[in-house]
């Protein structure tokens, strides 16, 4: 089937979309946003994190004909050009980053929590980012990042 | 494989009725794991969510109120959690926040898993599922005649769960869950209990040991003759509703647990979660909240 939607602010067509495809694998192999990870493919570590309609979801676990004229957002679309958005700063900063397979599943959950909680507490930080699996940090440094970025955003507005 | 994409509800009971082997998927949360898996191939996959009335929600002129099939956990928690807190507690802990974002009690109910944390708090609280086929019309099944089996349901294959009904609180409710960690965890088992002050009455729910999601059926008897409302929690009464909550599951070994753990850890949580909803009912907090 055909599917066409709008990601990160562009207009998509994709062709020949198998029926049981997930939205994370257009996104990688049919549109070549490779920025979300496929990792779990069961919703389990948040890697592959992408807005849809604003509302941060696993891509993984989006049947592709569910993104039909919708709006998505990947980790791609967080920058405004060359300018790295508050989170991704941070996380390079704060050295919240190893192995990076998680990062852009964490940065658009994180992106998104500080949107909706500008101050987030700790401990909303780590409801926010329960669902996003990092097998190299201890998280310490994630934590780190996620309030230095809400410290600056809110300093910016 | 096909992908239907109806855009009215009438549209979508055509749809089923037509080609009653196709699968209704709302999140996706479950069927997508299944088909990244290649654990099965359904025909086609009904997708109901341009389906707009499904994900809204109303208060119904009987006091109730009917919730769409398609309204995720995390606006259930964050636009009922006041009127429905022992399903907003249960909602609360279903997988991440990103699944919260997608799944739903409608999703759940078809699936009809044992583990799904929806059914203890629809069970507890008596809810009524509205199920509804373009050739049979509308059927309201009470919770406790909906699950069947293990993901058997009382669904017929030409029917669509359109929304479940449910009264606002009248009395503390509570859920409680068992698994490895807070987050992301399917129920080991779970327990989930609603004081009816009004009538004089507990409703309980037993989540993932048993084949079916079910009622603690004596237990509650138990309570409706020896439960005083007007007294502190006896512990005696306390210890023999532990002991009739568990005696009404029937649970298995498997890789999340033993059959004799989740007896035992049913007859905890009923304990607690009754001590928690008795607390709550005491203190008159409840009353204060409502009010």
């Amino acid at each position: 089937m055909r599917l066409t939607f709008t990601v990160n602010g562009r207009q998509e067509t994709a062709d020949d979309v198998w029926e049981g495809e997930s939205l994370l694998y257009v996104l990688r192999e049919r549109v070549g946003l490779p920025g979300s990870k496929n990792a779990c493919e069961q919703g389990e570590c948040g890697s592959c994190t992408v807005y849809l309609d604003g509302i941060t979801v696993c891509a993984c676990l989006v049947a592709a004909g569910q993104a039909e004229g919708r709006e998505i957002r990947t980790v791609e679309g967080l920058a405004d050009g060359d300018r790295l958005d508050a989170v991704q700063e941070a996380f390079v900063e704060c050295g919240a980053v190893q192995c990076g397979f998680c990062t852009p599943g964490l940065v658009v959950q994180a992106h998104d929590l500080i949107e909706r909680i500008p101050r987030p507490s700790d401990a909303e930080i780590r409801e926010a980012l329960a669902g996003n699996l990092c097998r190299c940090t201890g998280y310490e440094k994630i934590l780190d990042a996620v309030r230095l970025a809400a410290t600056r955003k809110a300093g910016i507005r | 494989m096909d992908f239907l994409r109806p855009a009215t509800w009438a549209e979508a009971l055509a749809a089923k009725a037509d080609r009653p082997e196709v699968v209704p998927i709302q999140g996706g949360t479950d069927m997508m794991v299944e088909l990244n898996f290649d654990v099965r191939r359904p025909a086609g996959l009904l997708d109901l969510n341009r389906v707009a009335e499904l994900s809204e929600w109303s208060s119904e002129p009987d006091g109730r109120l009917r919730v769409g099939a398609g309204v995720s956990y995390a606006r259930l928690i964050s636009e009922l959690g006041d009127r429905l807190p022992g399903l907003a507690q249960a909602s609360r802990t279903v997988g991440s926040p990103q699944i919260r974002n997608r799944g739903t009690v409608g999703g759940n109910l078809g699936a009809a898993s044992p583990a799904g944390d929806s059914h203890p708090p629809l069970l507890a609280t008596g809810a009524v599922v509205e199920v509804e086929s373009a050739g049979g019309g509308v059927r309201m099944i009470p919770a406790a005649e909906f699950y069947l089996g293990v993901k058997r349901s009382a669904l017929e294959p030409d029917e669509l769960i359109r929304a479940f009904w449910m009264s606002p609180a009248s009395g503390p409710q509570y859920f409680s869950k068992v698994g490895t960690r807070n987050a992301m965890v399917i129920a080991v088992c779970s327990f989930a209990i609603a004081l009816h002050p009004g009538e004089r009455r507990v409703g309980t729910g037993i989540g993932s040991a048993a084949p079916t999601p079910r009622r603690a059926v004596a237990a509650e008897e138990f309570l409706a003759a020896e439960l005083d409302w007007e007294a502190r929690l006896d512990p005696a009464v306390l210890g023999r509703f532990g002991e009739l909550a568990s005696e009404a599951a029937s649970p298995i070994d498997d890789v999340r647990g033993t059959a004799e753990y989740r007896r035992h850890a049913i007859a905890v949580m009923a304990r607690r979660t009754l001590t928690w909803a008795w607390n709550e009912f005491r203190s008159g907090h409840f009353e204060r909240r409502a009010g």
